[in-house]
C-alpha cells in the first residue's frame, strides 16, 4: 500500500466537507455493496493513511452493513491501520530468506536509532516502521521498501544511508 | 526470436530490417528495484550511438538470478549479463558488443543454471514483454484458448487435463482435472466462479509473484480455459496487495485482452463470455485457505469455515467455485497446446509435469528455477543452486514454508515429489525452498515458524489460537536455555494436538516445523536443554550454573 502524506491537510476538522465527498467518490468508484469493503478501505486509507473511526462508521452506513463488521475487517487484515502514519514509510521483511540472512540485526539497528519497534512511528512523525511477513523478493534478502521502493541485500550501514536521505 | 521485429518498444530504435538480436532486460520487481528501468534506456542509447540499426531492446520478465541483478540476457547469442550497472559505460557497452555479434557474457547454453531446467509455467518468462499482449500473442499466447473455443467441447478440455495428471500447484497437490469435473458437474442456475488464488503468503516463496509479474496472461488464458470448462463465466483473481507491480500488469493484461476479443463477451467470435476482476488482499496468511479467500473475496474478514461443503459444491456467494493456484493456471495452455500425454511424460508418475521452485536463503544462485518433478533435493540445491555460499556445510533445506519442514543432508537425495516430501515430514507447498547452512539454529528456526503462525492465526478455532501460542512459548523458553527435558513431551503432545483438531489448512500444518526439526535435529534441543548452548550461537541463552 502507498504510505499516504496528504493525510493530515485533508483530515482536518476545518476540511470535514471535502473529506466526506471524497470518501463518498471512492466508495462510489468501489460500488456501495457490502462485498466492496476491504476495496473501499484500501482506497480511504490510500487517501487518508490512515482509518479513522468516523470514516468507518461512514462507510458502515454507506454500505449498510454493521459498524461491527466494518471495524472487524479493519483490524483482521494487517495492512489496515486505524492511527495515523509517519511522512515515510519503512517496511522490513520478515519472511524466511531475510531472517536466515540477518534481517534479525537489521532490525535491532532500527530499534537503536530510531527508537520505535516496528508498528510505531518516530516522535517526529518522520518514520513509521513496519514489519511484513514476507516481500518474495527473497533473492535480495534481507530486503526493506522505503515508500514504496524496494531496496535488497541491506546491510545496517547501507539503511542509513537511505534513513539519513529521509532526514531520518 | 525473430518475432521481436514486430514489436512497438518506446524506448528502442526504429528498426528497417528483421532484428537480429535483441536485448532482454529483466523487469521483474527484483531487478527493477536495482535499475532495470534506467538500464533499458542506457542500452538504447548507447546503441543509437553506436549506430546499430539492427538490434532491439525488450522489456522481458524474471530471467530467473533474482539475487543478482539486473539481469540482461541476449538469447541470440545465448549470453546473459548479470548486474549490469546502469551508469558504467564499460558494463553497457558489454551488452551491446553482444548485440553487434561479439560479447563476453555468462553462455547459457552450458551455464548449469540453465541447461538443467525444463520450462513450461516460467517458458514466457524472459522471453515475451509482461505489458504487452500483442507479444504474448506473438509467441504462441491465446491460441489454446482459442484452440478450446472452436474445437473442443468443455468434458474434452477437462479430459485433457485429467490425462495430464497435473496437480494443484497450491500445496495441497489435488488432481486439478477432478477438481474442474466436479465444478462443471455441479449444478447452479446463477453461475459458476473461478477464482485464482494469487495470495502467495509463505514467507520464502516468490513463484507466484514472479509469474504474475512475468507472464500474467498466461494466468488469464488459463483462467478463461476453466471457465469455459467448467461454465463459469466469471473469474477473480485474489491477489496480495504487496505486489504491485503484479496488480499493476494483470491489470494491463485484462484491458488488452478484453480490447483484442480474448476477455469480455463473445471470446474469440464465439458465444463463450468471461469476465476476470481483480480483488486485492490486506495482509492475511490465512486467506491462502480456500474457504478464508472466499470470506475475503466476499467482503469479509478472512477466517475459514469448515468442509464440506467444498467450494466446488458452495462457494463464493454460496456457488460452485474452481479455486486454483497461479502455477496451476499456467500450465493449462501448455497442456491444451502439446497434449495431456506430453505433460504426464515428464516428472513422475503419480506427481507429473514441472514444478517452479523459488531458491533462496545460504545458496549462490538465488533465484526462480522449473525443473520435472521427481528431480533430487542434491540437482536443485548444488546442481542448479550452485552449492552453499562461501562453500559452507549445507544442513537443511525448508520446504513448504510455516506447513512445510526442514530436510537433512542425509535426505539430499530423495526425489521432490508430493508423497516422497511428505513421507519425510514436510509438503511440497508452493515450492519455496529455503536452504540453510551451520549458521542456523533449527530450534530457532522452529521458534520463527511458530511465531508466524502464532500471529497468523485467525482465532476462530481453540487449538490454533491457544495451541501455537503455546508451542511458541515452549520453543522460546527452551531456545533461551530454560527449557527441561519433559518440555519436549509437551511439545511433541502439544504438537500432536493441534495437528489433528485445528480447524483449517493453518493451524493442522502448523506444527510441522516442530516435527521435523524434533526429527531430524533432536540433538540441537537438546544441547539447548542439557548443556545450555545454542550450536549455531544463534540463540542468546541465559547463563546457567553448570550442574
Amino acid at each position: 500500500m502507498p504510505p499516504n502524506v496528504t493525510a493530515e491537510a485533508t483530515a482536518s476538522p476545518s476540511a470535514d466537507d471535502k473529506k466526506w465527498k471524497m470518501v463518498d467518490a471512492r466508495i462510489r468508484r468501489r460500488g456501495s455493496t457490502p462485498d466492496s469493503l476491504i476495496e473501499v478501505l484500501h482506497s480511504i486509507q490510500e487517501a487518508f493513511g490512515y482509518l479513522e473511526l468516523d470514516v468507518l462508521e461512514y462507510v458502515a452506513n454507506a454500505l449498510g452493513v454493521p459498524l461491527s463488521r466494518v471495524y472487524g475487517v479493519a483490524t483482521f487484515y494487517s495492512l489496515f491501520t486505524l492511527k495515523p502514519q509517519g511522512e515515510h514509510t519503512l517496511t522490513v521483511c520478515s519472511g524466511t530468506a531475510c531472517y536466515i540472512n540477518s534481517a534479525t540485526a537489521i532490525f535491532d539497528h532500527l530499534r537503536e536509532r530510531l527508537g520505535v519497534k516496528p508498528g510505531e512511528t518516530t516522535k517526529d512523525g518522520n518514520l513509521s516502521l513496519l514489519s511484513v511477513r514476507c516481500l518474495s523478493a527473497c533473492g535480495m534478502a534481507p530486503a526493506v521498501v522505503l515508500d514504496d521502493v524496494l531496496h535488497g541485500m541491506i546491510t545496517p550501514e547501507s539503511i542509513d544511508v537511505l534513513l539519513e536521505e529521509i532526514g531520518s | 526470436m525473430t518475432d521481436v521485429a514486430d514489436r512497438k518498444e518506446d524506448s528502442e530504435p526504429k528498426a528497417s530490417g528483421p532484428i537480429r538480436a535483441c536485448a532482454n532486460v529483466c523487469q521483474a520487481a527484483g531487478c527493477m528495484s536495482l535499475g532495470a528501468e534506467k538500464l533499458m534506456t542506457a542500452i538504447s542509447d548507447r546503441i543509437a550511438e553506436r549506430g546499430l540499426t539492427d538490434v532491439a531492446v525488450k522489456r522481458v520478465g524474471c530471467v530467473g538470478l533474482c539475487a543478482i541483478g539486473p539481469n540482461v540476457e541476449v538469447p541470440e547469442r545465448r549470453q546473459l549479463f548479470e548486474a549490469v550497472d546502469p551508469s558504467s559505460p564499460e558494463a553497457i557497452d558489454r551488452v551491446v558488443d553482444a548485440l553487434a555479434g561479439g560479447g563476453d557474457g555468462r553462455p547459457t547454453d552450458t551455464d548449469s543454471f540453465y541447461v538443467n531446467q525444463v520450462r513450461v509455467v516460467l517458458a514466457n518468462s524472459g522471453l515475451v514483454d509482461p505489458e504487452d499482449t500483442d507479444d504474448f500473442i506473438a509467441h504462441g499466447g491465446y491460441e489454446a484458448l482459442k484452440r478450446v473455443l472452436t474445437t473442443m467441447k468443455p468434458e474434452e478440455v477437462i479430459d485433457e487435463i485429467v490425462t495430464s495428471g497435473l496437480r494443484g500447484r497450491g500445496g495441497a497437490g489435488y488432481p486439478t482435472g477432478l477438481k474442474w469435473r466436479t465444478v462443471a458437474k455441479s449444478l447452479s442456475t446463477d453461475g459458476k466462479y473461478v477464482i485464482c488464488n494469487a495470495d502467495e503468503g509463505d514467507p520464502g516463496a516468490f513463484m507466484d509473484r514472479r509469474v504474475l509479474e512475468s507472464s500474467p496472461q498466461q494466468v488469464l488464458e488459463g483462467m478463461a480455459i476453466a471457465g469455459y470448462a467448467v461454465g463459469a463465466t466469471q473469474g477473480y483473481i485474489y491477489v496480495r496487495a504487496e505486489y504491485t507491480l503484479a496488480v499493476k500488469r494483470l491489470r494491463l493484461a485484462i484491458r488488452q485482452a478484453e480490447h483484442a476479443g480474448l476477455l469480455g463477451n463473445s471470446i474469440a467470435d464465439t458465444a463463450f463470455r468471461f469476465h476476470i476482476d481483480i480483488r486485492i488482499g490486506a495482509g492475511a496468511f490465512v486467506c491462502g485457505e480456500e474457504t478464508a479467500l472466499i470470506a475475503s473475496v466476499e467482503g469479509g474478514r478472512g477466517t475459514p469455515r469448515p468442509r464440506p461443503p467444498f467450494p466446488a459444491q458452495a462457494g463464493l456467494w454460496g456457488k460452485p467455485t474452481l479455486i486454483n493456484n497461479v502455477e496451476t493456471l499456467a500450465s493449462i495452455s501448455a497442456i491444451i497446446n502439446h497434449g495431456g500425454e506430453w505433460y504426464k511424460a515428464m516428472g513422475t508418475e503419480k506427481s507429473p509435469g514441472t514444478k517452479v521452485f523459488a531458491l533462496a536463503g545460504r545458496v549462490v544462485n538465488t533465484g526462480l528455477i522449473e525443473m520435472p518433478m521427481g528431480v533430487t533435493l542434491r540437482e536443485i540445491v548444488y546442481g542448479i543452486g550452485g552449492g552453499i555460499i562461501g562453500g559452507a556445510k549445507f544442513k537443511a533445506v525448508q520446504t513448504g514454508g510455516p506447513s512445510g519442514g526442514c530436510i537433512p543432508a542425509a535426505d539430499l537425495d530423495m526425489p521432490v515429489d508430493y508423497e516422497s516430501l511428505a513421507k519425510a515430514g514436510s509438503i511440497m507447498g508452493s515450492g519455496g525452498m529455503i536452504i540453510m547452512d551451520e549458521t542456523s539454529c533449527m530450534v530457532d528456526v522452529a521458534k520463527y515458524f511458530m511465531d508466524f503462525c502464532r500471529e497468523e492465526s485467525c482465532g476462530k478455532c481453540v487449538p490454533c489460537r491457544v495451541g501455537t501460542t503455546q508451542l511458541h512459548m515452549l520453543l522460546d523458553k527452551i531456545s533461551r536455555g530454560e527449557g527441561e527435558l519433559a518440555d519436549l513431551d509437551t511439545l511433541e503432545h502439544l504438537a500432536d494436538v493441534v495437528k489433528s483438531t485445528a480447524l483449517c489448512g493453518l493451524g493442522q500444518s502448523a506444527p510441522n516445523p516442530v516435527f521435523s526439526t524434533l526429527r531430524y535435529f533432536r540433538d540441537e534441543y537438546l544441547a539447548h536443554i542439557q548443556d545450555g548452548v545454542c550450536p549455531a550461537g544463534v540463540c542468546t541463552m541465559n547463563s546457567r550454573v553448570a550442574s
